[in-house]
């Protein structure tokens, strides 16, 4: 249905219903014994809808989104890489989806099993000793892994270290996270080719630094050269390692965060590990340690006996419990799929070909769109706007263009290391052939930018809308159908 | 490819890795796998799980999930988009939370509600650090000892390492102390107080001039609620709440053996500031059009790096989604008559339980769908004998406590066989 602007509030018709429950079958009346005074006085506005208006009015909006299914996404830090289709029907299946976290470990031993199958093998992979599954998204993982750093500090009396080292390229999530885990932030200096400046670092590194979080890549998607001078700096001083698993992608088969002297990482399963983002979640945040910080992993643990039976336990020595149950199982089932079906022998093509997607775009545009690092990079790499800047035209600009042209728009002005920066990550799932398109769309809209700059600063034009108020979004905001009425 | 890049091999691309950290063992992983192998691979671990007639709760109900639940979130223009930070080809994803968040302010009575956090123990300590961040210098957190103990576990763990101190409210006949809760919030030094609705017990608590006794004391006071039973009890809002927030699981999501489930939000105007998480607004486009966008980003951590309210970014976005289409669906009717059917098939048992004699109530408190009983029987060896015919009997809450969960999907014959397996011997 073209132009579809209803909300489902605009559907609803007094009576109307969408739902079937049974007869009531007990003579019983469960609110008899509810005193008046603990009950609603004022119903909740909530639609009354068929079952078919809910079906057309949610197809109907699903229609004015894009996924990664739809077109292409090179959405630099973010790794959109297909989401394979068989990993959807396994995480539904009925002998998984139904089983409550608190029944017996006797009873839901298959579910154990891929739990702590899920959690050998990212251990594998990524050189570390041990795996929590419970943390639910990478911001998640970073708290719990700051937890770890501090839990273990604390096991050994050594309470001073109160901060944590953070690049100033860093995701927002990592100076975020430290405040949550109660750490001071101290910034690291970047040198202009967006690598961690070692000089600035060292008079930093005194014994109260709890440790350091780190990405490798890093944010401009360029390697660390000197990430094991760094990793024994720290570890020196006293300090732990964190690796933040959002550029996990491009070592994925290569190179294991563990072996450059990583003491806690986390991976996003819905990056590297093919998961849906479900329209920004559910993901899921695994964090994996070196031996000596496996005990103060989270609870609940999963364990196998030495009869082979899997056991759900509780560890005293535990930072505690960042999770109800055990995480967004859902999502450790469609990793662990894809971990199978790629297997030993594929899984180490995986980050290569990540890399190569990446230098492919970006030597082929890099006459028109300014690079301000050169070299080999590795999942991603940062263009700062176009080269020429007299067309006034910016990177939102062009960005925004790039919707009209079917593909989604790269990440942009993150990071803040430069300017116009416009983040582009290709994954390893896309074609050659898409690859080629995105490079002659972006190479059509650098020739745009000098032949007709105006039509790129009213851009998008064949989008369902265009330009939203955003400010005024912030200054009075509207949040709920019930203030959009009476606004 | 590598001749425009300019190298001779993908090997060459990474050159630049110190080559004592290339790998060069082999994963400690089985051979890769063709679709009909995997399923194979996953029927058998599926055998290894039983599925069982579900009569435990504690945080995790197996209500109904309709049908067109999972057929509408497998819609991969929804569950393969990422986060809507464009907004002109996310109007789906941002107009379906805006109408989440309009359903769960409805349930909560709140103005303003956020577009999910993780679960609903994350979305409880998160309340206590917005409590600590509203208050200023304030820095304790009043907790019930009637919190479900899962939840209260996670909020003791992110207060550690946060630096904000929780402290106990005591229980008293299975309900919160509310004469403690006075002189503990007296203290001089209190943020805020969470209780719950209902409790761990599953008792629906009285929270008459609860309101009053911690606003007297400029403390903040938070709910965590069953958003479902919200459809029948008094709201967060009607009691006088600041904060309300829990886990949306009861709104007819899958079991999953514990998650993707979802954390909900809500709060006043007045703290709206201080909320983590995203939060969508409609607003108008350059034509004039009706759109969504995500606002008042400057409270997150994309912008505000180490002083944004929370370091959440992912959510549970799918799962809210989840969510409203459930709650479009039933309605307030429909989440009335969940409650309802619920309610009657936990009294029903309940009621056969006492009949047995080997049950005494533990508590003479109101419930819907989750009650507590107390028995001198075996229970362990009771829920063994019950796993091997199927069925998930009570969870054992400690000290001769038992703690039941039905929901409408428990038939009259189910829970006769229930009690009939329970005294066998």
């Amino acid at each position: 249905m073209k132009n579809y602007d209803k909300l489902i509030f605009e559907l609803s018709r007094p009576g109307r219903k969408g739902y079937q429950l049974p007869a009531d079958k007990f003579d019983t009346d469960g609110f008899a014994a509810i005193p008046a005074d603990l009950l609603r006085k004022e119903m909740p506005e909530l639609p009354e809808v068929s079952e078919l208006d809910v079906v057309r009015h949610y197809t109907n909006i699903s229609n004015k989104n894009f996924g990664v299914d739809t077109g292409f996404y090179p959405l630099g830090s973010c790794t959109m890489k297909y989401n394979p289709k068989i990993n959807e029907e396994i995480s539904a299946m009925p002998q998984f989806a139904g089983l409550h976290p608190l029944q017996d470990a006797e009873t839901a031993q298959g579910a154990l099993e891929v739990y702590y199958n899920l959690q050998k093998a990212l251990a594998s992979l990524s050189g570390l000793a041990e795996f929590t599954l419970n943390p639910y998204a990478g911001a998640h993982g970073e708290l719990t892994g700051l937890m770890v750093m501090r839990q273990y500090h604390a096991s050994r009396g050594d309470h001073k270290r109160a901060k944590v080292i953070v690049p100033d390229t860093a995701h927002g999530t990592n100076p975020a996270s430290a405040m949550v885990a109660g750490l001071e932030v101290v910034e690291v200096k970047s040198k202009p080719n967006g690598s961690i400046d070692i000089e600035d670092l060292k008079p930093l590194l005194d014994d109260t630094v709890a440790g350091i979080m780190m990405t490798n890549p890093n944010t401009v998607g360029m390697f660390e050269t000197e990430i094991l001078e760094i990793a024994d700096l720290v570890h020196k001083a006293g300090g732990l390692l964190y690796y933040d698993g959002a550029n996990l992608n491009p070592l994925l088969g290569k190179v294991r965060p563990g072996d450059m002297g990583f003491d806690i990482m986390h991976i996003n399963l819905h990056k590297t590990f093919s998961t849906p983002h479900g329209g920004g979640g559910p993901g899921s945040g695994p964090v994996g340690v070196a031996e000596h910080l496996v005990e103060f992993l989270p609870n609940p643990r999963v364990r196998i006996a030495d009869d082979g039976k899997f056991y759900v336990d509780a560890d005293d020595r535990s930072l505690g419990s960042v999770s109800t149950f055990f995480g967004n199982f859902g999502v450790m089932l469609r990793a662990y799929a894809y971990i199978l079906t790629l297997g030993r022998d594929n899984i180490v093509n995986v980050g290569p070909m990540a890399t190569l997607n990446a230098n492919y775009i970006k030597e082929s545009l890099k006459d028109l769109y300014k690079l301000p690092i050169d070299g080999v990079c590795k999942h991603e790499f940062v263009f700062d706007g176009l080269a020429d800047k007299s067309t006034g035209v910016t990177t939102l600009n062009v960005a925004k263009r790039l919707l009209d042209f079917g593909f989604h728009a790269p990440t942009i002005y993150f990071p803040l290391l430069f300017h116009e920066s416009m983040m582009i990550e290709p994954t390893e799932t896309e074609s050659l052939e898409t690859l080629d398109e995105f490079i002659d769309v972006m190479r059509k809209v650098a020739e745009e930018a000098k032949t007709n700059p105006d039509l790129l600063k009213q851009a998008p034009l064949t989008t369902i809308i265009s330009h939203p108020d955003e400010t005024s979004a912030a200054k009075n905001p509207i949040l709920t159908y019930k203030a959009l009425k009476e606004a | 490819m590598l001749e425009r890049i300019g190298v001779n091999s993908v090997d060459d691309l990474y050159t630049d890795v110190p080559q004592e950290v290339i790998f060069k063992g082999e994963y400690d992983l089985p051979e890769g796998m063709s679709e009909i192998e995997l399923r194979e691979w996953f029927d058998k671990l599926g055998a290894r799980n039983r599925s069982l007639t579900v009569f435990g709760g504690q945080g995790a109900y197996d209500h109904y999930s309709p049908a067109v639940i999972p057929q509408l979130l497998s819609r991969s223009e929804f569950y393969t988009a990422y986060t809507p930070y464009q907004p002109e080809i996310s109007q789906g994803t941002l107009q379906y939370i805006f109408e989440y968040q309009s359903m769960i302010s409805e349930l909560t009575g709140l103005e303003a509600t956020n577009a999910s956090m993780y679960d609903g123990a994350t979305a409880t300590a998160e309340a206590a650090f917005m409590m600590v961040a509203s208050a200023r210098k304030r820095n304790a957190v009043l907790l019930s000892a009637t919190l479900a103990p899962r939840v209260a576990e996670v909020v003791r763990t992110y207060a550690k390492f946060h630096g904000v101190e929780i402290r106990e409210i005591p229980e008293k006949d299975g309900v919160t102390d509310l004469e403690a809760l006075a002189s503990m919030v007296a203290a001089g030094d209190v943020a805020g107080v969470i209780l719950p609705q209902p409790n761990k017990y599953g008792i629906i608590e009285d929270f008459t001039g609860v309101a009053d006794i911690i606003h007297a004391q400029k403390a903040l006071f938070a709910i965590n609620a069953d958003p479902s039973a919200l459809a029948v009890l008094r709201s967060p809002a009607e009691w006088g709440a600041d904060i309300a927030c829990g886990d949306g699981q009861p709104l007819g999501m899958p079991l999953m053996f514990g998650g993707p489930y979802l954390g909900f939000m809500s709060c006043g105007k007045a703290n709206l500031r201080k909320m983590p998480g995203r939060v969508v607004g409609a607003t108008k486009d350059a034509s004039g059009n009706r759109c969504f966008v995500l606002t008042l980003q400057a409270r997150e951590q994309h912008i505000r790096r180490e002083k944004a309210t929370s370091n959440i970014c992912s959510n549970q976005s799918l799962m809210a989604l989840y969510a409203t289409i459930y709650i479009a669906l039933m309605g307030e009717k429909g989440l009335r008559e969940v409650n309802l059917l619920s309610a009657n098939g936990a009294h029903y048992l309940y009621n056969r339980l006492i009949e047995t004699g080997k049950f005494t109530p533990a508590f003479d408190k109101p419930f819907l769908k989750e009650f507590t009983v107390r028995t001198d029987l075996d229970m362990a060896k009771i829920n063994r004998r019950l796993a091997d015919n199927g069925i998930m009997g009570g969870i054992e809450l400690g000290n001769g406590l038992v703690s039941f969960a039905v929901t409408e999907k428990r038939t009259k014959d189910e829970i006769d066989r229930l009690i009939t397996l329970m005294l066998e011997d």
